[in-house]
């Protein structure tokens, strides 16, 4: 096996802001001290990626030093928040810009895909636009006569591919674009998300075919996507990139947990509950804290599959004789889901001062993001002590942790999925 | 692996350009699909087709005729005016045209060019030979008038001279290759020259023997014209087809020189702004 893609000490840099007559004189200056045989005085090197802080100099690292190599018939995937060097990545390695510094190597014949149906000219039918974008992916016209049919029969517009694609329906637009695309014959494939377009049955095919020439052909495949799941099917390997830098490479399996882990936890916070919240209150008690935990750490964003527990705090200023704690489950637009309580709704003798709850949910949660309302009541008489709306958010991802499987379906049904038994008989 | 051989090797470190002639003939395919999408989107939807190559031709020739011939009194070097100002128009408006749309290539590319990368120098390419197809189509309404009056105005006939016709278009396109890579390159950076190219080309065509003949002209303004190296070529043209303009061996050998010259700091410039242009664009 020998290397398809090599990277040493990869760099880009981008001036930030507007170019105007300052930039002139900025010139000037670069250009003066170029001539000279010095640094260019305004690349200051040491300076990372980071949006949030705002920094003295106005160029920004989007790619650091990147270093790595990628064998042939490797598919690769990459991985990162946005502004992480993704797209400045495949931009460089798809020559489409230059590098500050650094080398690039390549092997073999390159072909990016960074946007499906680059160069469609409107006015021209569909089987002038396939040969067009053909030519401009690197296909010779022989080639494209050659597989024209089987691209057409690929998109499904056969009946449209002597009409204008002005007059195509953007579904057809982006079936004829893809089914060019996935005939395209290269050593190294680059892909960005453009499989985020299409209607799902055709997505599928697109990934099915993308694999069936990974596989079939030997070629190197590198793949970048906000989709976990895509990321998974395609590649075995993956690169998390963090500020433009490498932040984890390897099997892709454990790559992508910890990219979910490294986001996690910051976005949960310490989940502490302002005294104004409460939308009721009788003044003998109040919620200070909930928060949802995994193995005792705050944390916001499950896995698929996995189940979280709650710890909620109650600050008492007089022993509760008989408190009925419910915590209810709602989704993001205010409707109730579930509803959580003690077994028979066990009243409970709270004592004064701050009791800790811990409460384990048994179910399973489909796929998405959650709130909750928590309330504590009187048993005797019903009367309302605190209650309490939105708080404690809750993500559970499309991805399940490593060795379960992803939850299967774009569509995701309802919010709980409940334990069940099923017999089937003949 | 200290062994492998690589196909593309980028280095941050090296200046040169990276679009060699071989790469270029590689996306041939790609060149002449461009000028045909150009030609064919041209005139889709229109009634009358490419006989709109023609007519833009004709309407400024009689605007300039107007003008020129007629209000301002200037001469036509002993040519019919219509002649004189429609094979003047249509060899300026091809360097024009082509300088204004090569100018902006990347600009309008940007789409494009920040997908995908192709050498990107076949797409002002593409503009010079589908700008050359128009010229091709316009040069047979200078034929036609032509035979009309060697039928009819008893003027001389067809020269052996016509057959330079291919040599100077060559030359006149050469030119306006090298002018328009040049202003792109800059004009990625500082808009102001794409705003200021217009206004240079309108003006060019004064300090250009095209509604005049350079024989006309005398003093300080004949050596403005004769520096102009568009003065040389446009003189050409109207030579192979009537025989009448003024030039030397010198002139020609200056003309020849300006236009490799040109040449080499367009595509010079063109590759070094092209690397890094969609950063800013």
């Amino acid at each position: 096996m020998s290397t398809a893609i090599s990277l040493e000490n990869i760099s880009k840099a981008y001036q930030l802001g507007v170019f105007n007559t300052g930039s002139f004189s900025s010139d000037l200056g670069r250009w003066w001290a170029l001539k000279r045989g010095k640094e260019d005085p305004y690349l200051k090197i040491g300076e990372e990626n980071d949006r949030a802080t705002k920094s003295s100099s106005s160029i920004v690292w989007s790619l650091k030093d990147l270093s790595f190599d990628i064998q042939q018939g490797e598919s690769v995937g990459i991985i990162g928040r946005n502004g992480a060097g993704k797209s400045t990545l495949l931009k460089v390695l798809s020559q489409i810009t230059h590098p500050t510094t650094g080398q690039l190597r390549l092997k073999g014949k390159v072909a990016s895909l960074l946007e499906v149906g680059t160069g469609f000219h409107p006015e021209l039918t569909g089987r002038d636009n396939v040969f067009l974008n053909g030519a401009i992916l690197g296909m010779r016209k022989e080639e494209i006569k050659q597989k024209f049919d089987e691209i057409v029969a690929f998109s499904g517009v056969e009946r449209y591919i002597d009409t204008p694609v002005k007059r195509y329906s953007s579904g057809m637009y982006v079936r004829l674009a893809f089914a060019v695309a996935a005939h395209l014959e290269s050593d190294i494939l680059i892909v960005d998300e453009v499989l985020a377009v299409g209607d799902a049955d055709f997505q599928k095919k697109c990934l099915g075919k993308m694999n069936e020439l990974g596989e079939g052909a030997g070629r190197t495949i590198l793949f970048v996507s906000h989709n976990m799941s895509s990321i998974k099917a395609l590649c075995e390997k993956s690169i998390f990139l963090e500020k433009g830098k490498v932040h984890t490479i390897g099997d892709t399996n454990s790559v992508i947990s910890t990219y979910l882990n490294a986001y996690a936890p910051s976005r949960s916070s310490e989940g502490f509950i302002e005294k104004g919240k409460s939308l009721h209150n009788n003044g003998e008690a109040h919620f200070t804290r909930f928060l949802p935990v995994k193995n005792g750490e705050a944390c916001s964003e499950f896995f698929f599959g996995e189940l979280p527990e709650l710890l909620i705090e109650i600050d008492a200023n007089t022993t509760l004789e008989d408190a009925v704690f419910t915590v209810f489950l709602s989704s993001i637009y205010g409707e109730t889901i579930a509803m959580f309580t003690p077994n028979d709704y066990q009243p409970t003798k709270v004592d004064e001062g701050i009791t800790k709850i811990k409460v384990q949910i048994n179910e399973v949660l489909m796929p998405g993001d959650y709130l909750f309302n928590l309330a504590v009541s009187k048993y005797s008489n019903g009367e309302s002590i605190d209650f309490v709306e939105s708080v404690g958010d809750l993500r559970i991802m499309k991805e399940s942790s490593k060795d379960q499987k992803d939850y299967p379906w774009n569509v995701i049904h309802g919010y709980i999925k409940p334990r069940s038994n099923w017999v089937f008989q003949k | 692996m200290e062994h492998q051989t690589w196909d593309v090797i980028i280095d941050a470190r090296k200046a040169g350009g990276r679009a060699s002639l071989k790469s270029i003939w590689k996306y041939r395919d790609l060149l002449w699909l461009l000028v045909r999408r150009d030609f064919v989107s041209f005139y889709k939807q229109t009634v009358l087709g490419p006989v709109w190559f023609f007519i833009k031709p004709v309407f400024s020739s009689i605007v300039y005729l107007f003008i020129f011939g007629e209000l301002a009194g200037l001469s036509s070097d002993g040519i019919p005016p219509i002649l004189f100002y429609v094979s003047g128009l249509t060899a300026w408006s091809y360097f024009s045209e082509t300088v204004l749309l090569t100018s902006n290539v990347l600009k309008t590319n940007a789409p494009i060019f920040g997908k995908v990368y192709f050498p990107r120098l076949i797409m002002p390419l593409s503009i010079l030979l589908s700008n050359m197809v128009k010229l091709a189509i316009q040069l047979l309404l200078i034929f036609v008038l032509m035979a009309y009056y060697i039928l009819f105005q008893d003027i001389g006939g067809f020269e052996l001279t016509i057959l330079m016709v291919p040599a100077i278009i060559i030359i006149i396109a050469l030119q306006a290759f090298g002018t328009g890579l040049f202003v792109a390159s800059i004009s990625i950076k500082y808009r102001d020259i794409s705003m200021l190219i217009g206004y240079a080309l309108q003006l060019g065509l004064f300090i250009t023997p095209v509604v005049f003949p350079l024989s006309s002209t005398t003093g300080k303004f004949n050596l403005l014209l004769s520096l102009n190296p568009m003065t040389q070529p446009i003189e050409l043209f109207k030579y192979a087809f009537f025989g009448t303009g003024s030039f030397s061996v010198f002139d020609i050998t200056y003309m020849i020189l300006v236009t490799l010259l040109l040449v080499f700091l367009g595509v010079y410039a063109f590759n070094k702004a092209e690397k890094t242009f969609v950063d800013t664009v």
